[in-house]
């Protein structure tokens, strides 16, 4: 029985429709888990990594991740660049933000709101970076354990997933062209080098 | 220049008979033929790679970031088939273009040697790192004067003017400091020091009398000159993408400098794809006749005749070609009566780096890229020995500023990150060193007895590593570059030895050395073999030792002052 399904059959069982049911059955959209679909990620997929993106770099002033085509970038960005590894990562991790999402909020990422968003990847965002912490900790450990012992087999802790998802956000963003011109500022031609000049807090970061 | 003009001057090459033949179009190999076309000499060049065009063939010089799909990355299996050359300064998306494919060209490792190659018209001239200073007295002195090489067989002096002829084509930047480590130049104004720069070099100098930071000296023309504009070459605009090409010629490569001028002579004709095999030797007449090569693409053995042949395929390939051309006269290699070439290969050190924040600063910025570092002149061992080991450093620093204060934020997601993140961040410091290397006879190169290349070249085995000397001049350097860092309120100071192997430098030499003497060295004080007066050898494979400073601009010299030697002995019948 899939959910629609059970939905329908709650809804014979209380004699009517329930309030809200279509609402809550495009929230079931994609029925298919998020990465499912492997390195050829779904349009689903794209749109999502898109509203993730725009969460952690969002329209403001000047435009959000989301008008930098982040979903997209990261499309290429992990086919092309990534290791298996971690492409591996990524795309179990797509649904482990969901998931992580829904445990929090009791909704998938793609029902929140703009607020909610932002509130769970604040916390995803420390949660990720006390991982990484223990990571390098780790690490190091193995590093030192290795140390003149050359048959020792080092082992890894794995990247974490919302690691990378930020890492191509900011990457992808800030080297676009809404990033670079609207959020920064780009000049591809300066003319000439001036070694000291003004600025005021506030005032946008060169692009390059 | 018209993009699609051949270079083939189809009379001289039905002959196949020039009056010089220079064997390689990097920066060497473009003075060489600039400088012999001048003086009326029928030049081919040999190139074993592509023609490139300046401007035509410079595909991503005017790309904006986003433009690249990978941002400037290269996709994994490319990195996973090239672990060489991407790992080569100033490699990416936007310059892959002028780097070897590692499979084409194989080489063999004795010892970790990375060896770092572009093969086109103008060579590695086209990314390069630009950095121009000059030698002093005391590096042409010093392998003699503390006993660890031979003399060189020219003095400062001797070299000087050919390091002004070479500076005031070329178009170096560079401020006029009066340092007798560093001596000045023919100088277009310099660029800037940033505000944190200025304070460090103020703060260094009150505290170090013997060490002088100062603005880079560069081959980028801040300020052309009626030379430079003749050239078609226009002032640098301070984009930093260099190592694209660039569309203004706003810095020196043979692509846009000297071999458009030595085209416009009438006098060259460049060959691309032409693999050189070896140096013909007649024994009768007791000297080189021409140069055989295979043409790369159709794998045909040519000949071709000259009056001089000048050799600068770049230091190792130098060696290479030497090596294989042999004859009854030299059985060993060309000129190798003493055994020698090969031998004494070295290279620059680039282990260390030191880097810190400084704080305040934070109303003050820049604006433009500038594409020269600042430089710290040597100030070991100049008088005398003064340390524990040999040679000196010279080191690259500099002050930039971070984009983005979002790190340190307590919510690092959003629209109060966003913002943080598209300002201007923290400043920080880093100095990098460019060590000497003290020449080795067991460092050397030969040519392996049973693996060839595609072109039936024997593949050339390195059997180039580190010393203890270079360890030691490490150490000194990470200790005082940190103690002057800290001195001057960099904070949160750290030492990277990032243990690279020779070769990542991009500033290997020798194997075909200079000096007085021919039982211990190959060529003299005109970069003519001891033993065979009509070949010359003018690129890294030259060098006596390898110094401090870059060397770039001393080949430029070297190769120039060769030329007009090899004019002047033709014209007098000695060759």
């Amino acid at each position: 029985m899939n959910r629609r399904e059970a939905l329908s059959s709650v809804a014979l069982l209380l004699g009517g429709s329930i309030i809200g049911a279509e609402a809550f059955l495009s929230g079931c959209r994609p029925a298919h888990k998020f990465g499912e679909a492997g390195l050829n990620f779904s349009p689903d997929d794209i749109a999502y990594l898109d509203e993730v993106g725009e969460t952690i770099l969002p329209a403001t002033s000047s435009p959000g991740a989301k008008d930098a085509k982040i979903g997209e970038f990261m499309h290429t960005i992990v086919n092309d660049c990534y290791e298996e590894k971690d492409q591996k990562i990524f795309l179990d991790g797509m649904q482990q933000l969901d998931d992580a999402c829904k445990k929090k909020t009791g909704k998938g990422f793609m029902d929140c709101d703009a607020q909610q968003r932002h509130d769970f990847l604040v916390d995803l965002d420390k949660e990720s970076k006390d991982y990484q912490k223990k990571k390098s900790d780790f690490d190091r450990q193995q590093d030192e354990k290795a140390k003149g012992n050359p048959g020792y087999k080092k082992e890894e802790m794995p990247t974490h997933y919302f690691i990378m998802i930020k890492q191509l956000t900011l990457w992808g963003y800030f080297t676009s062209e809404p990033g670079a011109t609207k959020a920064l500022r780009y000049v591809a031609v300066p003319g000439r080098y001036e070694g000291c000049i003004p600025y005021k807090k506030g005032d946008k970061a060169w692009a390059t | 220049m018209s993009g699609d003009t051949t270079y083939i001057n189809t009379k001289a090459q039905e002959q196949h008979r020039f009056d010089a033949i220079v064997i390689g179009s990097g920066i060497s190999g473009g003075w060489a033929a600039k400088e012999l076309c001048e003086q009326g000499l029928k030049t081919l060049v040999l190139e074993r790679g592509r023609n490139v065009v300046h401007l035509k063939d410079y595909p991503t010089a005017t790309m904006n970031p986003w433009e690249f799909p990978h941002r400037g990355e290269m996709p994994r299996q490319f990195v996973k088939d090239n672990p060489l050359i991407t790992e080569a300064a100033g490699f990416g998306e936007d310059t892959a273009h002028f780097f070897i494919r590692d499979k084409d060209h194989p080489y063999v490792q004795e010892k970790p040697f990375e060896w770092i190659r572009g093969y086109q018209v103008g060579g590695k001239s086209l990314i390069w790192g630009r950095a121009c200073p000059r030698w002093s007295q005391f590096e042409f002195t010093a392998p003699e004067r503390y006993g660890y090489g031979i003399a060189w067989p020219i003095t400062y002096e001797e070299i000087a003017p050919w390091y002004s002829h070479a500076e005031l084509f070329a178009g170096i930047c560079g401020n006029r400091d009066g340092l007798e480590a560093m001596p000045d130049g023919e100088y277009l104004p310099p660029f800037d020091f940033n505000c944190v720069e200025k304070d460090l070099q103020t703060s260094l100098q009150s505290k170090y009398r013997d060490r002088f930071m100062i603005q880079g000296r560069w081959a980028q023309l801040t300020q052309p000159t009626a030379l430079h504009l003749e050239q078609g070459r226009g002032r640098c605009q301070a984009r930093d993408l260099c190592m694209r090409g660039c569309p203004f010629g706003g810095y020196f490569s043979s692509v846009s400098s000297t071999l458009p001028w030595a085209l416009r002579t009438g006098n060259l004709t460049i060959r691309p794809y032409s693999v050189v095999h070896s140096i013909i030797y007649d024994d009768k007449k007791g000297k080189a006749i021409g140069v055989r090569i295979v043409d790369a693409q159709i794998r045909q053995s040519v000949d071709y005749y000259s009056r001089i042949v000048f050799v600068n395929a770049s230091a190792l390939n130098s060696n290479l070609i030497l090596l294989h051309s042999t004859s009854n006269r030299f059985p060993q290699g060309f000129g190798n009566d003493n055994g020698l070439l090969g031998k004494y290969v070295c290279f620059q050190n680039y282990r260390g780096s030191v880097n810190g924040d400084i704080e305040g600063y934070e109303d003050r910025y820049y604006y433009g890229r500038r594409t020269a570092e600042c430089m710290m002149a040597n100030f070991r061992n100049l008088h005398k020995q003064d340390t524990d080991f040999m040679g000196g450093y010279m080191a690259f620093m500099g002050a930039w500023r971070d984009r983005g204060d979002g790190q340190h934020a307590e919510v690092q997601v959003g629209a109060s990150y966003k913002e943080a993140m598209s300002e201007a961040g923290a400043w920080h410091v880093y100095m990098y060193m460019q060590g000497e290397t003290v020449p080795q006879f067991n460092n050397q190169v030969s040519l392996s007895a049973d693996q060839k290349d595609a072109w039936g070249i024997p593949l050339l085995v390195t059997s180039v590593g580190y010393v203890d000397n270079d360890e030691r001049l490490l150490k000194d350097f990470l200790i005082q570059a940190s103690e002057m860092l800290d001195s001057a309120g960099v904070k949160k100071i750290n030492q990277h030895d990032n243990h690279w192997a020779p070769g990542r430098d991009i500033h290997e030499m020798g194997g075909c050395r200079m000096g007085k003497d021919p039982k211990t060295s190959l060529l003299n004080g005109w970069n003519q073999f001891h033993t065979c007066k009509n070949v010359f050898v003018t690129d890294g494979a030259c060098m006596t030792s390898t110094a401090n400073q870059s060397p770039s601009i001393l080949y430029m010299a070297l190769t120039a002052r060769a030329a007009r030697h090899a004019v002047e002995e033709l014209k007098k019948g000695n060759l």
